[in-house]
């Protein structure tokens, strides 16, 4: 029953009571002074931002027109920068797929091998390509050898997290119905597990894939191979023109690698 | 009775034609001969790879936080240069998002905000990070700028589907009675898609305190910067500090950004 003093002509709806305007309120001022202080604290020289627009488009006119004189070698650091986007993609399945067994809270054999597995997953996932990179050159020496290393520890947080959340979701029955024929633990996961996770090991390595060309696209600018080594080389030596090529084709290698992944998932899944 | 041998079952192959099973086993292996026949391997530096890895990480530990101050800076860099990208990526990420949708734009333009959008997203921002930084100098001014432009790609893109994914009804309700363009976007498209474009912010805000951490190695500012000059100086056990705290940053920032989220939504 409404006991209400005033007469319900007068009330008036409002969409939010005092206390949610007041806590909307609070949440508004904080933003605006944190981005406020950002703004004025941040190292910024301020006429360097107002000639910025200049700059940027003295730098666009110097790169055209695109130059293809070396267009043969960048094809071929185009197919070094895939080959270690695929391999790397190819060893990640095999380091990937135990650590997804023992991260799941199903499969794995024990309270450390989940926590274990949990702490790479996030490891992996929290360092970025470019730190990896980084870290593998200076033990490996500048080469695709860091380039495909520092990819594939990248996505083994990637795949590994996926993949584990894939086999939490399986249906518990085949599992127990191989268990009660009296199944060893090597056929229970290949007949009883690995059937149900197929798609979405299928689509988790598609997508990654397409996520390690784009990401192999910059290995080299700390020495790990690819067509980043071209890029920052023709960046170092002011070949404006040659940058400008060198853009365009990974514009076209990223847009490849986004149809061909949309052909395989169309056709695989 | 079945009589002869005793069969046993066998799982059936995972592809059914055995021509295709053994074309692609071929394709894969004949490929791989390829890639790895190719890839140019210096195998004599790789092989020092053990001892230096084991100087490196004997170097690294214990990480040192003997230069706090100098951590906190560039931590502090870093996080103001994603409050700012995100910000002017959010508000700029709006139009082209509008541009980018198949239902209100019409097909010049829609083409035009579509080049923009998968531009900005094919460029990994640290080529982005490197071309700023020879435009307008080192600093945090081209991690902002790149961050900006990541943004836009990324916020872009999802705001402009779900911009054609809005009920149609209400446009069509504002346009009988005679409203304009604008008038249509404020009072029908904008209120279907402000929730989604909160939790997008928060989203971006996380993964764009991620990437500055990278930007900063190629000069653009930020904590990046602070990790590529501890790791050009093999200073090993200030870099390895950096790492951990960008680790500790970045799991809280992502449970930060999960849990404002969970209550917009």
């Amino acid at each position: 029953m409404v006991t209400s003093k005033e007469p319900v002509a007068s009330r008036v709806w409002v969409r939010y009571d005092s206390r949610e305007r007041w806590t909307r309120l609070a949440v508004l001022l904080l933003v605006t002074a944190v981005l406020v202080w950002a703004a004025r604290d941040v190292d910024i020289f301020w006429p360097w931002v107002w000639d910025a627009p200049a700059q940027i488009h003295s730098l666009g006119e110097r790169m055209w027109p695109p130059d293809p004189s070396r267009l043969g070698e960048i094809v071929d650091a185009m197919i070094e920068t895939v080959h270690i986007a695929t391999l790397a993609t190819f060893l990640t399945v095999f380091a990937a797929l135990p650590v997804s067994y023992i991260s799941a809270q199903n499969t794995t054999p024990n309270r450390a091998c989940l926590w274990l597995g949990r702490f790479i997953l996030v490891a992996s996932r929290s360092v970025n390509t470019i730190i990896w990179a980084l870290l593998f050159v200076a033990i490996f020496g500048p080469g695709v050898l860091a380039g495909i290393l520092a990819i594939m520890c990248r996505s083994i947080g990637f795949v590994g997290k996926l993949m584990g959340e894939a086999i939490e979701e399986i249906d518990r029955r085949p599992v127990e119905a191989m268990e009660a024929t009296g199944a060893s633990r090597p056929k229970v996961i290949l007949y009883a597990v690995v059937p149900q996770v197929m798609p979405a090991f299928f689509a988790v390595v598609i997508l990654r894939w397409d996520i390690n060309i784009r990401e192999s696209t910059v290995l080299g600018l700390v020495g790990a191979g690819g067509i980043g080594v071209i890029l920052q080389g023709a960046i170092d030596t002011f070949a404006w023109p040659t940058v400008a090529t060198i853009l365009c084709a990974i514009i076209l290698l990223v847009v490849l690698g986004e149809a061909i992944t949309g052909v395989l998932r169309r056709r695989v899944l | 009775m079945a009589t002869g041998p005793a069969r046993t079952w066998r799982k059936p192959p995972f592809i059914a034609s055995p021509w295709l099973r053994f074309a692609l086993t071929v394709a894969v292996l004949g490929y791989l001969g390829w890639a790895l026949a190719t890839l140019p391997f210096d195998w004599g530096r790789i092989s020092e790879g053990l001892p230096r890895a084991a100087r490196i990480f004997g170097g690294g530990f214990p990480p040192s936080f003997e230069r706090l101050e100098l951590l906190a800076t560039g931590f502090k860099e870093s996080f103001q240069i994603a409050l700012l990208a995100t910000l002017l990526g959010v508000l700029l990420s709006i139009p082209f998002a509008v541009m980018a949708a198949r239902n209100i734009s019409p097909r010049p333009v829609y083409l035009v905000g579509r080049a923009v959008i998968i531009v900005s997203r094919s460029f990994h921002p640290v080529i982005v990070a490197i071309l700023f930084v020879k435009a307008v100098g080192f600093g945090p001014l081209a991690g902002i700028l790149t961050l900006t432009l990541y943004s836009i790609g990324f916020v872009g893109k999802l705001l402009a589907e779900e911009i054609e994914e809005i009920d149609w009804g209400q446009v069509e309700a504002m346009r009988s009675v005679g409203a304009g363009f604008l008038a249509t976007l404020t009072y029908a498209v904008f209120p279907q898609i402000l929730p989604r474009q909160i939790g997008l912010s928060m989203y971006q805000l996380d993964s764009n305190l991620r990437a500055s951490a990278v930007v900063g190695i190629v000069g653009a500012g930020g904590i990046g910067s602070t990790l590529m000059n501890a790791f050009g100086r093999y200073d090993y056990d200030f870099a390895f500090a950096i790492l951990l705290v960008i680790i500790a940053v970045i799991l809280i920032s992502e449970g930060v950004s999960g849990w404002v989220r969970k209550r917009v939504w």
